[in-house]
């Protein structure tokens, strides 16, 4: 405890410091996914009319159909969030998220043979987040109580998931029979997608328990210097615990999203999902090393990635360039971020 | 200023012994501290300060000997513990969580949480704001941004805010492991003001260096130890630097 080393600073200045030129590199650097997004759009836009005389942003069926895109990749980046902020990573969530949507699908068929229809969706949601808060556990009783490393502990739950997915799948995907389900996936409330609603509440709500409560002081503050929290009281394995699982119930819930936007579960639902939920935190701001991110990052970085994807099928694009807008977009920002670290480090101790 | 000998004892600890296995890092140790006062704790590497500090702060348990809070025996089964007695350890590797602010350290594990719209409960930064520049106030600290994470400031600054957490808690006594080891020489000096202050508010300060200035500057009285072992205990105004050095090499 009476170790030498320096204080690591692996965190992005909050807040102004007075000193013009660092305040300005330190607002851009923490609203860069915000920039990005604007860049994007006003790219697409141009590329649009230039190629085929259209609008593509002020398209009201495009912003439709990104905002839907984006709902279940931004599902399993908000509860990464909370687990990057923290200084883990969680790389079950894209199964957890297929093993969720079976489970939904299964049990609102299950349900609805004995109860009416609306109920039995009900219970088939409730059904996926519950059932998903499963691996959650385990994942954090590992990290917390056997201290395995969160990347290899979510890596074997990666594999379990998977396999009970496809195991309770039967090998295919499974259909849903349900009216509501299907309405609630698909259905729209003055033009407004349900999905659409449904992500955003959820995304005030996450907002709400990562900004203003003491699960979410404590989320930074671990992410940030985990002795130190542990030296202020903190119950380390609690909240770690705590935190597997709330991530875990998000991407469940993305799985029931997913049943219901696509009247069936099926095992791989996530899977090309995790590596964008983990885009979509970096590119929103978030340090892999911890102590920093925001939702509302996340949110731009989810929407980011889904303006990119959709934006090159949409200018007619082959589609493997996705892969390559999206690398270059993570690479940046990363750059971005530690030119600004880099600079608010070399004054820190004037 | 003078810490009259016939007050109770704010610490005191009585023939205090630990053994790791075989090698005695703490035999048969006796100190005390008063209401206060400073007491430097000054010996080698090795010597056997921060096991005894840690002995003190609950972080193990003595081999054997006992450790009294104004003459009541007590054992600290954890630091938690230690800490609600009013016993801080300051660490010297700062034990903040640089991406808080102030009054975010000094709230951290015990935030409070007030109602917005009167029914949702949400974390109170303007009290943590308000207790941060009362506190730092106190302790003759003034900053301009409270708001700011606490790894803007600098090394001494972060001390200040790790003392000031301890101050804000109402710490009786504080242990403070090399506080000024990793700091610049300004830094040491503002640190070592915020030792007087602590003393002038009637605190307790056990403070470990190997900088016989510091010691020279702020303590009341030294105890020295070497390999384990109380080799001599001076007030400071009859020592000098010399008599120390002796004390801590032996011979
Ligand atoms: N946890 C431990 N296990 C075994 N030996 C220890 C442990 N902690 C300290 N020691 C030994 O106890 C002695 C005193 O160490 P320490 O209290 O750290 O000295 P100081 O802080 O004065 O440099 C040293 O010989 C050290 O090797
Ligand atoms: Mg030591």
């Amino acid at each position: 405890m009476t170790s030498t080393s320096p204080i690591e600073t692996h965190v992005a200045p909050q807040a102004d410091h007075g000193d013009p030129a660092r305040s300005w590199l330190a607002r851009i650097a923490e609203g860069r996914a915000w920039l990005f997004l604007a860049g994007l759009i006003i790219c697409f836009e141009v590329w649009s009319r230039l190629s085929f005389g259209a609008t593509f942003v002020l398209n009201p069926f495009n912003v439709q159909s990104i905002a839907i895109f984006a709902v279940a990749p931004l599902l399993l980046a908000t509860g990464q969030t909370f687990v990057i902020i923290s200084g883990g990573i969680d790389l079950s969530l894209g199964f957890i998220m297929g093993l969720a949507a079976v489970v939904a699908a299964h049990a609102t068929n299950m349900a609805g043979v004995a109860m009416p229809v609306p109920l039995a969706m009900m219970l088939g949601i409730l059904a996926a987040v519950i059932v998903a808060g499963v691996p959650g556990v385990i994942n954090g009783l590992l990290i917390s109580r056997l201290r395995i490393p969160p990347f290899i502990g979510t890596l074997g739950m990666f594999g379990v998931a998977r396999g009970a997915a496809f195991l309770l799948a039967g090998g295919t995907t499974v259909p849903v029979q349900n009216s509501w389900f299907a309405l609630l996936g698909n259905g729209r409330f003055y033009g407004v997608p349900y999905l659409v609603i449904i992500a955003a509440v959820f995304v005030v709500v996450m907002h709400y328990i990562l900004s203003q409560t003491r699960f979410g002081q404590h989320n930074y503050a671990i992410g940030a210097n985990v002795q130190a929290a542990r030296r202020a009281g903190i119950d380390i394995r609690g909240h770690i615990l705590r935190l597997y699982v709330l991530s875990a119930m998000c991407a469940g819930l993305g799985g029931a999203l997913y049943a219901a936007r696509f009247t069936a579960g099926a095992a791989q639902a996530g899977e090309p999902l995790l590596l964008d939920s983990v885009a979509a935190v970096v590119i929103g701001g978030a340090s892999l090393f911890g102590g920093s991110g925001t939702i509302f990052g996340t949110v731009a970085g989810a929407l980011v990635i889904a303006v990119i994807q959709y934006g090159l099928v949409f200018v007619n694009v082959e589609p493997f360039w996705q892969f390559i807008a999206v690398g270059l977009v993570i690479i940046i920002s990363v750059l971005i971020d530690q030119a600004q670290r880099r600079f608010s480090g070399a004054r820190q101790d004037e | 200023m003078n810490s009259s000998e016939q007050t109770t004892p704010l610490l005191e600890v009585r023939h205090l012994s630990k053994h790791f296995g075989a090698v005695q890092a703490l035999n048969d140790f006796s100190m005390a501290v008063r209401p206060g006062e400073v007491v430097a704790l000054a010996g080698d590497n090795g010597a056997g300060k921060t096991t005894l500090i840690k002995a003190i702060s609950g972080v193990f348990q003595p081999t054997g000997g006992e450790i009294l809070l104004r003459g009541q025996p007590v054992t600290f089964a954890t630091p938690q513990e230690a800490r609600e007695k009013g016993i801080e350890t300051i660490y010297q590797d700062l034990a903040l969580a640089d991406n808080l602010s102030i009054g975010a350290n000094i709230f951290l594990g015990r935030e409070p949480m007030r109602k917005a719209f009167g029914f949702l409960p949400v974390l109170d930064r303007k009290a943590m704001a308000v207790a941060a520049k009362q506190t730092m106030g106190r302790l003759d600290f003034h900053v301009s941004r409270l708001d700011a994470p606490v790894s803007n400031f600098s090394g001494g600054q972060r001390q200040a805010v790790a003392i000031g957490r301890a101050v804000y808690w109402d710490a009786q006594i504080l242990i403070m492991d090399e506080p000024t080891a990793a700091l610049g020489v300004p830094e040491q000096r503002k640190v070592i003001s915020l030792i007087h202050q602590l003393k002038a508010q009637g605190r307790g300060v056990i403070f470990i260096s190997h900088n016989l200035q510091d010691i020279f500057a702020v303590s009341d009285r030294i105890v020295v130890l070497r390999r384990g072992i109380q080799a001599g205990e001076r007030r400071i105004s009859e020592t000098n630097h010399d008599e120390v050095v002796k004390l801590m090499v032996g011979g």
